[in-house]
C-alpha cells in the first residue's frame, strides 16, 4: 500500500490512444462481418457445419469468456466470505472484468445461435435434462447478479455529484437522489448477491464442463472424463486471480493505475495452491481413465494437449513456487498469463481441437469471420473497460488522486 | 491467508466429495424414458439394389428444394455423401469385397437417416426440448421452440442433424421426422412404403427385432451375425441387417449404453430440489458471518471495503 487511504477514483487519463485507436479497427471490422452475419446467416461467415456445429465461438467468446470472468465471484470470496478485506483493491476491477465478460458472453451467444430472436425461449420452454438449460439459467442470473453488485460503484460517483450534460441536466438533481437512497439499503443487502454470485459460478462453471459428457463417442479421450464438471470448475477457480493480476499489469501499464503488486504477489501465493489442485486432479484423472498413452499419439490432439498441460499449467505451477518471481513483477505477469492461456487452451481443446467429428468438419478450422467477430468482441470489452474506468471509481490512481488532476499525457509503456 | 486457502479446500473438497458420491446412486435410479410401444424400421440392407427411390419420396413428402442432381442420376454414387438440410435421407455405395457364385463383385448401399435413438441424445441436451421422442417412437423437431444453439448436433452419436446455417431469420435444424404426420394418421413413412424391394419393414420395433432374429436364423449365411441398433446407444428405432460386417460400410462402433445416462444422472443427483446450491448458500453465509464478526474490530485501520455490509 502507497497511501494511507489508496481510495478507487476515476482515472483522468486521455481517452484516445494508439492503442484506443487499434481496437477500434478491430470493432469495425467485427461490425462489417456482423452485417455479413446478420444479411447472410452463419454460414455467409463462419466454417460451421453440420460435424462441426461448435467453433471458435463456443469455445473463446462463451466457454472461455465465461472461465477468464471468473476473477470475479473469486475475488468476492475472497474479499467479504473469507474477510481478507487487504485485497479490496482489486475487487472492484476483478468485478468489472467479470460483468463485462458476462455481458460479453451473452453478446458472442446472440452471433452464435441460430435464432439470435429466440435467445429468451429457454425461459419458457425448459428443459431440465439439459446441461445447456442449466448453463444458460445460471448465466442469466449470475449475469443480472453481477449488475446488481456492481452498482454500488456507479451509486457512488452518483453521490459525489454529476452534471449531465444538455437537456439531460434536469435529470442530475434526481439522479442523485436516488442514488443517495438507494446506497443503504443495496449496502445492507448485497451479501445476499456475493454469496449468490459464488453459488450460482460454482454451479455454471462445472456445467460448462459437463456440456460435453453426453458426446463421449466425438471428445477426444484426453478430456473426456466424467471429471470435466469438475476439472473445470477447479480450473476455473485457478484462473481466477492469475486473470487478476494479468488485468492489474496492463491497467497499470495503460491507464497508470496504482501498483499492486504487494497484494498481487500474496494472491499468487494463493494461486499456487488453486493450480496445484488442478493439475494433481489433472493426473489423477489421466491416471486413472489410463489416458496415458494418448499423449504418444503424435496427433495433433495429442500435441495440443501437452502444449495445454505443460505451458499453461505445469509450468506455471513450477513458476509461482519460487517466492522471488512471486514478489518479481515481470515474473509473476508471465506466470499469470502463462495460465489464462492454458485455460483458453483448455477450453479451445475441448470444444474444438478435441472435438472429432466422425464423418465430416475433422478439418475445420475458423474462418476469417468467426477470428474477425471473435477480436471485434473482445476489442470492444476493453474499449468499455478503458471507458469505465475513466469515468468510475474502480482503479486506484498511480499518485495519490489531488483535488485537481493533473492531466499529463504519460507514454503508454509496454 | 491460512484460513482462506483452507476454505477454499474445503469447498472445493466439498464439491469433488459431492460429485463422486451422488454419481453411483444416481446412476441406478437413472431410468430409459424409451417408449413401449415404439415405431421402427428395420432395413436389409442385402435387399437394397440403390434405386433412391426412398430419397425421391422423402423429397417429395418433406417439399425438400429439387436436388442438384436427379434422382435417376447413379453417378451420384461415386462419392459418399452424408444427409443434409437439402436431403433427410441419402444412400451410398460401399464396394466391401463381397462376391456372387460367379465371383462378380457386389456393390452394398446403405440408407442414411436419423435413427429414432430409443433415448436419443439430441432431445436430452435441447436446452429448450425442440426435440422430443415421442410415444410412437419418432424424435421429432419442433421449430417453434429452437433456438439455433446446435447442442443437439453435437450431442449426436451419428452425425445426422443438419443445420440450414444458410437461413437468416429461421434456419431450422433438419433431418428424418419419421414421417411423424403420416404416422400419426396411422399410415407408413415414404420411404418404406415406396420402397421397391421391400428392403425397409416398418412396424412396431420389438416386432421387427423377432423378425430380425428370424432372418438371421433362417439364412445364417446371408448375413453378418449382428442387428445394428438393437443394443447401440441403448437402442434405435432403425435397424439393419447386412451381409457383411457393420464397420466395413461405413457404421459407426458405438457404446451399448444411452448416451443421456451420465448427464441426466448427474443433473439429477446435484440439482434435484436445488439442494446443492442450496447447501452450498447456506455453507458460505455461516462462512460469511463468522468471518465478518471475527475481522471486524482490528480491520477498521485498513481500507473499509467497498462493498461491506458494515
Amino acid at each position: 500500500m502507497n497511501a494511507p487511504h489508496p481510495q478507487p477514483a476515476p482515472l483522468r487519463r486521455p481517452f484516445w490512444t494508439p492503442g484506443v485507436l487499434v481496437l477500434l479497427c478491430l470493432v469495425g471490422a467485427a461490425g462489417i462481418t456482423l452485417l455479413l452475419r446478420f444479411s447472410g446467416g452463419i454460414g455467409a461467415v463462419s466454417n460451421l457445419s453440420t460435424g462441426r456445429p461448435w467453433g471458435l465461438w463456443v469455445a473463446v467468446d462463451v466457454a472461455s469468456g465465461v472461465a477468464l470472468a471468473a476473477g470475479g465471484f473469486t475475488t468476492a470470496a475472497l474479499c467479504h466470505l473469507f474477510g481478507r478485506h487487504r485485497y479490496a483493491a482489486i475487487e472492484r476491477p476483478a468485478l468489472l472484468t467479470a460483468m463485462l465478460g458476462y455481458t460479453f458472453v451473452v453478446l458472442g451467444l446472440l452471433v452464435d445461435i441460430g435464432r439470435s430472436w429466440a435467445i429468451w425461449k429457454p425461459v419458457i420452454f425448459q428443459n431440465h435434462h439439459s446441461v445447456l438449460f442449466e448453463v444458460a439459467m445460471c448465466v442469466l442470473v449470475y449475469l443480472h447478479v453481477l449488475y446488481i453488485e456492481f452498482l454500488p460503484i456507479v451509486l457512488e460517483r452518483l453521490r459525489q455529484g454529476v452534471r449531465l450534460p444538455g437537456r439531460l441536466q434536469r435529470l442530475s438533481a434526481p439522479l442523485m437522489t436516488t442514488a443517495e437512497r438507494l446506497h443503504r439499503p443495496l449496502q445492507r443487502h448485497l451479501w445476499l448477491f456475493l454469496i449468490a454470485g459464488v453459488v450460482l459460478s460454482c454451479m455454471h462453471q462445472s456445467s460448462l464442463g459437463a456440456l460435453l459428457l453426453i458426446a463421449p463417442t466425438k471428445l477426444h479421450p484426453l478430456w473426456y472424463s466424467p471429471l470435466l464438471p469438475l476439472l473445470f470448475l477447479t480450473s476455473a477457480i485457478a484462473v481466477g486471480y492469475p486473470m487478476v493480476v494479468v488485468e492489474a499489469n496492463l491497467a497499470r501499464a495503460s491507464l497508470a493505475s496504482a501498483d499492486e503488486q504487494a497484494v498481487l504477489t500474496p494472491l499468487a501465493g494463493i494461486s499456487r495452491y488453486l493450480l496445484g489442485l488442478y493439475l494433481l486432479l489433472k493426473i489423477a484423472d489421466l491416471s486413472w481413465r489410463g489416458a496415458w498413452p494418448y499423449l504418444l499419439e503424435g496427433s495433433a490432439q495429442s500435441l495440443a494437449f501437452i502444449i495445454e498441460l505443460g505451458l499453461g499449467v505445469l509450468l506455471p505451477w513450477l513458476l509461482l513456487l519460487s517466492a522471488r518471481l512471486r514478489r518479481s513483477r515481470r515474473g509473476l505477469f508471465c506466470a499469470a498469463a502463462l495460465i489464462v492461456g492454458g485455460v483458453l487452451l483448455n477450453r479451445y481443446n475441448v470444444f474444438v481441437t478435441g472435438f472429432m467429428p466422425p464423418f465430416s468438419g475433422a478439418d475445420y478450422s475458423p474462418a476469417l469471420g468467426e477470428w474477425l467477430i471473435t477480436a471485434g468482441l473482445i476489442a470492444s470489452l476493453m474499449l468499455l473497460y478503458r471507458l469505465l474506468v475513466t469515468h468510475l471509481p474502480i482503479l486506484v490512481p498511480a499518485a495519490p488522486a489531488p483535488a485537481v488532476p493533473e492531466n499529463r499525457p504519460q507514454e503508454d509503456r509496454p | 491467508m491460512a484460513l482462506s486457502r483452507r476454505g477454499f479446500f474445503k469447498l472445493s473438497a466439498a464439491g469433488a466429495g459431492g460429485l463422486l458420491l451422488s454419481r453411483p446412486t444416481g446412476a441406478r435410479a437413472w431410468q430409459s424414458k424409451a417408449p413401449p410401444d415404439a415405431l421402427g424400421c428395420l432395413v436389409d440392407l442385402t435387399r437394397c439394389i440403390g434405386c433412391r427411390k426412398c430419397e425421391q419420396a422423402c423429397n417429395a413428402v418433406n417439399q425438400l428444394p429439387p436436388p442438384a442432381q436427379a434422382f435417376s442420376d447413379l453417378t451420384l454414387f461415386d462419392r459418399q455423401r452424408r444427409p443434409d438440410a437439402r436431403a433427410l435421407t441419402v444412400v451410398n455405395r460401399y464396394h466391401s469385397g463381397r462376391v456372387d457364385a460367379q465371383g462378380v463383385l457386389q456393390p452394398d448401399y446403405v440408407k442414411l437417416q436419423c435413427m429414432h435413438c430409443q433415448d436419443p441424445a439430441c432431445a436430452s441436451a435441447c436446452i429448450t426440448g425442440a426435440l422430443s421422442k415421442r410415444a410412437d417412437g419418432a424424435v421429432v423437431y419442433d421449430a417453434t421452440k429452437c433456438i439455433g444453439c446446435r447442442y443437439c448436433m453435437v450431442a449426436c452419436p451419428f452425425e445426422i442433424p443438419a443445420y440450414e446455417y444458410q437461413d437468416l431469420v429461421t434456419p431450422r435444424v433438419m433431418k428424418c421426422t419419421f414421417c411423424a404426420p403420416l404416422l400419426a394418421d396411422g399410415k407408413v413413412p415414404a420411404c418404406a412404403s415406396v420402397c421397391p424391394t421391400q428392403a425397409i419393414s416398418f412396424g412396431r420395433r420389438d416386432r421387427l427385432l423377432q423378425l430380425a432374429h428370424q432372418r438371421l436364423r433362417d439364412q445364417p449365411a446371408r448375413y453378418t451375425p449382428h442387428i445394428y441398433g438393437e443394443t447401440e446407444v441403448g437402442g434405435t428405432g432403425w435397424l439393419y441387417l447386412s451381409a457383411v460386417p457393420f464397420e466395413r460400410l461405413g457404421f459407426l462402433r458405438l457404446p451399448g449404453r444411452p448416451l443421456p445416462r451420465l448427464t441426466e444422472t448427474l443433473q439429477k443427483s446435484l440439482f434435484s430440489y436445488l439442494w446443492s446450491p442450496l447447501v452450498l448458500f447456506g455453507l458460505l453465509t455461516a462462512l460469511y458471518r463468522r468471518n465478518q464478526r471475527k475481522t471486524m474490530p482490528p480491520d477498521t485501520s485498513l481500507t473499509p471495503p467497498p462493498g461491506g455490509a458494515a
